[in-house]
């Protein structure tokens, strides 16, 4: 138990997706400028996150690995995966809760290409997590992911209002701001001794 | 090796298969009725998501009208032309009450240079957060405050912000969905027909001390329009002039009046009435003319003092035989040089 503990704090403040593995920086800069619209790209890429988690543990240990073929097909295998899974969540979510489908809108399709479904499901490989504890690595990565995007949107939504320099306007203080933040989440690397 | 590919082969084409029939069978235990009626009027639509239709985006008018919640004409963007394309696909008639195109317009000329400021203002740049300091630092307390909130919020691209501190507007591009009248704190800009040539721009109710005291070219109220309008189309209502566009037929005599040039038009392309050989010489349009430019003797060719000439039209539509045209051109009111360049209908 403790050991899942430590396995989604770990994910969620010290090696956060984005702010230290800088994986998914594609949706953390383009999806953040409003917090509404952040949180809700958050749950939906948390909530692929743990069903990749899920699937790819399968893949990897009970098709590529006794095959001998994650040398080489993992990647492959993997997008294979995540792609019919988010697919699938689409579907589904359409048909049951289309209040949400529209909330999601266009990011629900984009997490197909969002990299930071694709290494999760690479680290669970490599850390050859057992299925529990991939779930767990799953849902923190999608907790950190929603946490930094949410932190991200609460400070462009502030930034609106202030007086940027001109020539730093737009990505270039977006970029600043991340670094800041990415720094400031260094300090978690101090809680767990990894 | 032989065997690697084959297993490869085997792994990868049975996991594609499997996740393949498992999406097939997805689709259809999930499918979601959809009338096919929304993905063909979403076709249709501009796909400009502007909102001026009060939907959130083309595919929610689309369901609206599905729905018959929206009328097929509802889109502002797309004019009678897609409203033509979605009655068909609606399988009704078009009631042919087509929406009027509407454009936005600026309703202030107090630029840096003609408007007065009543303060330094240091604040978060947005015509919104200045307006709610006492008002704003303009001294006049109806003008366009100049932070360009419409410019940020047009979904176009049609407004600019010149350097004057005055939105412009292009007409070409303008939808007429009106954000920027809705985002403007100072209610400086309006949506009215594009047939509209003549506006008061100024929409100040101060009185004409006042507002001559904080803006070079505010309305007065001198009520100099009012009596040069052939046409009963322009008031001084509460100190400022405004116009009844029922009424107005963009004669223009009341920019010519005007002293300190609150009201404007696309002067230079002011419409002229030009008479063709079908004229019988029947004096009506003399007659009607609230400005006496026709003269000519009965029963021969009248002529037009294009001089007088104000262009409301009214000749051109009395005339039985239709031999007036209304011509738009370049003019230069002072020399009474004309060239006609387009015909108006």
């Amino acid at each position: 138990m403790k050991e899942l503990l430590l396995i989604i704090a770990g994910s969620v403040l010290v090696n956060n997706f984005v702010l230290s593995r800088f994986l998914g920086e594609c949706p953390f800069l383009g999806v953040s400028k409003k917090l509404e619209t952040a949180i809700s790209m958050g749950f939906a890429t948390t909530f692929v996150l743990t069903m990749t988690s899920v699937a790819t543990y399968f893949i990897q240990f009970y098709i590529l690995e006794p095959f001998g073929l994650s040398r080489f097909l993992q990647i492959v295998s993997f997008i294979l995966v995540i792609a019919s899974l988010v697919q699938l969540v689409e579907m589904v979510i359409l048909k049951t809760s289309p209040a949400l489908y529209k909330a999601l809108g266009i990011y629900l399709p984009l997490i197909t290409t969002n990299c930071a479904v694709l290494g999760l499901a690479l680290l669970i490989a490599i850390k050859r997590y057992n299925l529990i504890q991939s779930i767990a690595f799953g849902l923190g990565a999608g907790i950190g992911f929603t946490l930094a995007m949410a932190l991200m949107a609460g400070i462009r939504e502030e930034m609106e209002f202030g007086d940027v320099p001109e020539a730093l306007r737009g990505v270039a203080i977006v970029l600043i701001t991340a670094g800041l933040l990415s720094m400031a989440f260094l300090g978690f690397s101090g809680l767990i001794p990894m | 090796m032989a065997s690697v590919m084959l297993v490869s082969l085997l792994s990868m084409g049975g996991l594609s298969l499997l996740l393949g029939a498992g999406l097939a069978y997805a689709s259809k235990k999930f499918a979601v009725e959809t009338d096919p009626r929304v993905d063909a009027i979403n076709e249709v639509l501009p796909g400009a998501n502007c909102g001026a239709c009060g939907y959130p985006g083309c595919s929610g008018l689309a369901g609206a009208i599905v729905e018959g919640k929206a009328p097929v004409n509802a889109c502002l963007v797309g004019g009678p032309a897609v409203a033509k394309k979605i009655s068909e696909i609606m399988g009704v008639s078009d009631t042919g009450a087509s929406v009027e195109r509407k454009i936005a317009r600026v309703l202030c000329q107090g630029g840096k240079t003609e408007a007065k400021l009543k303060a330094e203002y240091y604040g978060v740049k947005s015509c919104r957060a200045a307006s709610m300091v006492n008002g704003g630092p303009k001294g006049c307390p109806f003008g366009c405050i100049g932070f360009g909130d419409c410019a940020k919020v047009c979904p176009v691209g049609a407004i600019t912000m010149s350097e004057n501190g005055l939105p412009v507007i292009d007409e070409e591009k303008c939808t007429g969905c009106g954000l920027c009248a809705k985002e403007c704190p100072k209610f400086v800009i309006t949506l009215t027909s594009v047939k509209n040539e003549v506006h008061v721009r100024c929409r100040a109710t101060l009185k004409a001390k006042d507002t001559r005291d904080v803006c070079k070219v505010g309305c007065i109220a001198c009520k100099q329009c009012e009596k040069a309008c052939p046409f009963d189309a322009i008031h001084v209502v509460n100190n400022v002039a405004i116009i009844d566009y029922e009424k107005c037929r963009n004669c223009m005599k009341c920019v010519e009046k005007c002293p300190t040039k609150a009201i404007t038009s696309a002067f230079a392309k002011r419409k002229k009435a030009v008479i063709n050989d079908n004229c019988i010489g029947c004096t009506i349009c003399a007659k009607n003319c609230p400005v006496n430019a026709i003269s000519g003797e009965v029963k021969k060719k009248h002529e037009v003092n294009e001089e007088l000439c104000i262009g409301c039209s009214i000749c051109a539509e009395k005339c039985p035989k239709n031999a007036i045209a209304m011509v738009r051109g370049e003019c230069d009111i002072k020399t009474g040089s004309f060239s006609a360049c387009s015909v108006v209908k």
